[in-house]
């Protein structure tokens, strides 16, 4: 039997290519899967910040937005709403085609990063060979457009944000590199649906590699924390030293976007982790693996929220670093450590103990 | 040391950010002139004026009992004690003796207020370092003890609860049990909130050999308050000038000798624990009587000097008057904390990183318009 958003989309796709000319409606289709993916691309923004904004009240003994649907579940849409209708103002003095270029830049290298992601076995856009490699390339990208915003943006805090961002993101991919590198040892390919398949007979990889496999979970999930940005390494948009560091002088929709970008990717840092620690859309002990119909996608959301959550957890407890410690720990202690791990899980898979 | 000799090696080019007056970290409007080189502090130049009020010059127009209604409104998280100090200094001047109940009662709100200050302090350290859930929990209880005093006065902020010569009411019936359950309440709170930041690592990091004022460089600025004893100067007014009810009640004084932020730190947690140690030694045995003494409708303080100081939630507080024997003071000073202590921060700061500032300046818990009067 034939899984259901799959008949669905197939369905689609059927019925595009009755209507019009082959290479018309391949077009089509991609433009259909592109819409699609910004669709879910801006459902996920959203609801990030709105469950971001409900678990912070949740740690802080407050009720978090309400008022907006049921739940306070149309907030973010209302305010996504005024966002857009503002006002895009700027200083005069500011490098226009570039400040103008910065949110682009971040919000581009997300939006391409996402579609490699396998939500389930049918329900990814591109299922490429080198996925892993493909996701730290372009996930590197946003870094040059929280450069230029800061930059361009004519402004001392603006650019002290965009300085330490540069620092901090070109360090702690260093980190996500070398820790995906460890697992990708382990599964022996760049693709991510194969890094998948993997762990169906195997177990999930953080069992299968126990000690070195754990390490490198701990160390992506700080340096993955790091790199976007977030809480306890927010230093790019620190708020009590730098007012709001790189996108002080971003207004309305421009700044909606680095926000957004933000979230996404945190949601593509926790797919990540989901695919290479915890198998993916597999269901725990396969336990839905025997109901056709049950959407696989379901297990990687709930993994991912899982993940999220721990991010948002990090966020509303710990301070935040200074920069000099940022560094320190990143290239004195997560860096050294990786590279030991790695030694460690070549040596495991070596002698074949992995579990 | 080698960061030096590579700073030496390359140039770098200074510049200057202002840092404020609307800024996240200032709680106010201070305005911070910062000489920077990439991230290190070459100077910090405060800039005052943005709130000021001429709060003397109005009190020297105004009569004794009003100036006690101008004083709230300059460290508004104080303002019962910054009241107490120009009504200890006026009735210093009437050679009046308040009832022992009303001593009694305005240390026991005195250390409410002294509480209820640096349970606001907290989330804001907390928030100035990243963390901003501790402003959650802080507000938590520092509503307690806002309830309790608009009970008493009516007011939760800035109280009006002192005159010359005593209290302007009695308390609430509800008052004693009240205080007791605040202080139940919060005795397992403050285990919470060392759980929260104090233990944590990164709080830690951020905030030990941080923004370190040596005992001598305390002293000879004229440091006082919490930010004095966290370099070890002992310098409770409490202690060594007792005035209300401090004379009767035991407690210690909060000395940390490192003189970092960590230090400062401390010394505002363990005064939390004396407040609240004073408070239950006093709840319990209010005494009975009078309220108020009689005094003139119009007070005409005799002519001479008066001086009187308090221990604020933020240092010593000092009141002086100058009396030509008219119904208002010929001149009036404030020896505020928060100027003395802000005095100190370029000579501290320098060389450290702009985050350090920040957790510097937490740990000064600046009242602007106790500095900008």
């Amino acid at each position: 039997m034939m899984n259901l958003p799959l008949s669905i989309t197939k369905t689609i796709s059927d019925w595009v290519y009755s209507i019009m000319p082959e290479s018309a409606a391949t077009v089509t289709i991609w433009v259909l899967i592109a819409a699609a993916y910004l669709a879910l691309f801006a459902v996920a923004g959203l609801y990030l910040v709105l469950l971001e904004r409900k678990v912070a009240a949740w740690f802080q003994l407050r009720l978090g937005p309400n008022r907006v649907g049921p739940g306070g579940l149309f907030q973010t849409m209302a305010d996504a709403l005024k966002l857009v209708s503002k006002e895009l103002t700027s200083t005069i003095k500011v490098d226009k085609f570039l400040f103008n270029l910065a949110p682009y830049f971040v919000i581009v290298s997300a939006l391409i990063s996402i579609s490699v992601l396998p939500f389930s076995r049918h329900f990814q856009a591109f299922d490429i060979n080198i996925g892993v490699f493909f996701l730290l390339a372009v996930s590197s990208i946003g870094v040059i457009g929280i450069l230029l915003g800061g930059w361009a943006s004519n402004n001392k805090f603006a650019l002290i944000g965009a300085m330490r961002s540069g620092l901090q993101t070109i360090s702690y991919e260093l980190s996500v590199g070398l820790s995906i590198l460890t697992m990708v040892l382990l599964t022996g390919s760049l693709q991510l649906s194969e890094i998948i398949e993997v762990q169906r007979t195997g177990g999930w990889l953080i069992v299968q590699g126990h000690i070195p496999a754990i390490i490198a979970f701990m160390i992506f999930m700080i340096a993955g924390t790091a790199e976007t940005n977030r809480a306890p390494f927010d230093l790019v948009e620190a708020e009590s030293e730098l007012g709001a560091g790189f996108h002080t002088e971003y207004s309305g929709m421009k700044f909606a976007y680095f926000f957004l970008a933000e979230f996404i990717n945190m949601f593509i840092i926790a797919s990540i982790a989901v695919v290479l620690f915890f198998g993916g859309w597999l269901s725990p002990f396969g336990i839905t693996d025997n109901i056709a119909w049950f959407p696989e996608s379901i297990w990687f959301l709930i993994k991912v929220l899982i993940i999220i959550f721990l991010m948002m957890w990090f966020r509303w407890t710990f301070p935040r670093l200074r920069v000099d410690q940022l560094l320190t720990l990143e290239w004195k202690y997560l860096l050294p450590i990786n590279l030991v791990n790695i030694v460690i899980m070549a040596i495991v898979i070596w002698l074949n103990w992995t579990i | 040391m080698a960061n030096q000799d590579l700073t030496t090696k390359i140039k770098t080019e200074e510049y200057f950010v202002n840092m404020g007056p609307q800024h996240p970290a200032a709680h106010g409007v201070l305005r911070l002139l910062l000489t920077i080189d990439g991230e290190i502090i070459k100077n910090v130049e405060p800039d005052l004026g943005y709130i000021h009020r001429s709060i003397e010059k109005m009190c020297e127009r105004d009569s004794y009992q009003q100036i006690v209604h101008l004083t709230d409104r300059m460290d508004y998280l104080s303002s019962h004690i910054n009241n107490e100090a120009v009504c200890l200094a006026v009735e210093k001047g009437l050679e009046i003796e308040v009832p022992d109940r009303v001593k009694v009662i305005r240390t026991i709100i005195g250390e409410l207020t002294r509480i209820a200050s640096h349970c606001l302090w907290w989330g804001v350290m907390g928030m100035d370092l990243g963390a901003l859930t501790t402003y959650f929990y802080a507000f938590r209880d520092r509503e307690m003890i806002n309830d309790i005093f608009e009970e008493t006065c009516g007011a939760r902020l800035t109280m009006n609860y002192n005159i010359p010569g005593g209290l302007m009411f009695d308390v609430h019936p509800n008052f004693v049990n009240r205080t007791k359950e605040f202080i139940k309440h919060f005795k397992t709170k403050i285990p919470e909130y060392d759980r929260l930041l104090t233990g944590n690592v990164i709080f830690e990091k951020r905030t030990k050999g941080v923004g370190i004022l040596t005992k001598e460089d305390a002293i000879s600025f004229g440091v006082t308050g919490p930010v004095a004893r966290g370099s070890g100067f002992s310098s409770d007014v409490r202690k060594h000038h007792p005035y209300s009810a401090y004379d009767r009640v035991e407690f210690k004084e909060a000395l940390y000798t490192e003189g970092d932020t960590y230090a400062r730190y401390k010394v505002r947690i363990m005064e939390m624990w004396e407040s609240m140690s004073i408070i239950e030694q006093l709840i319990d045995n209010i005494p009975e009587g009078e309220i108020q003494t009689t005094t003139k409708a119009v007070i005409k303080l005799p002519k001479g000097e008066y001086y009187q100081r308090v221990e604020t939630a933020r240092g010593e507080l000092g009141v002086y008057i100058n009396s030509t024997g008219t119904k208002n003071p010929y001149r009036l000073k404030f020896r505020s904390p928060g100027f003395s202590n802000l005095s100190v921060l370029n000579h501290i700061s320098k060389g450290s990183k702009i985050a350090d500032l920040v957790a510097t300046m937490a740990s000064f818990d600046f009242v602007i318009p106790d500095i900008d009067r």
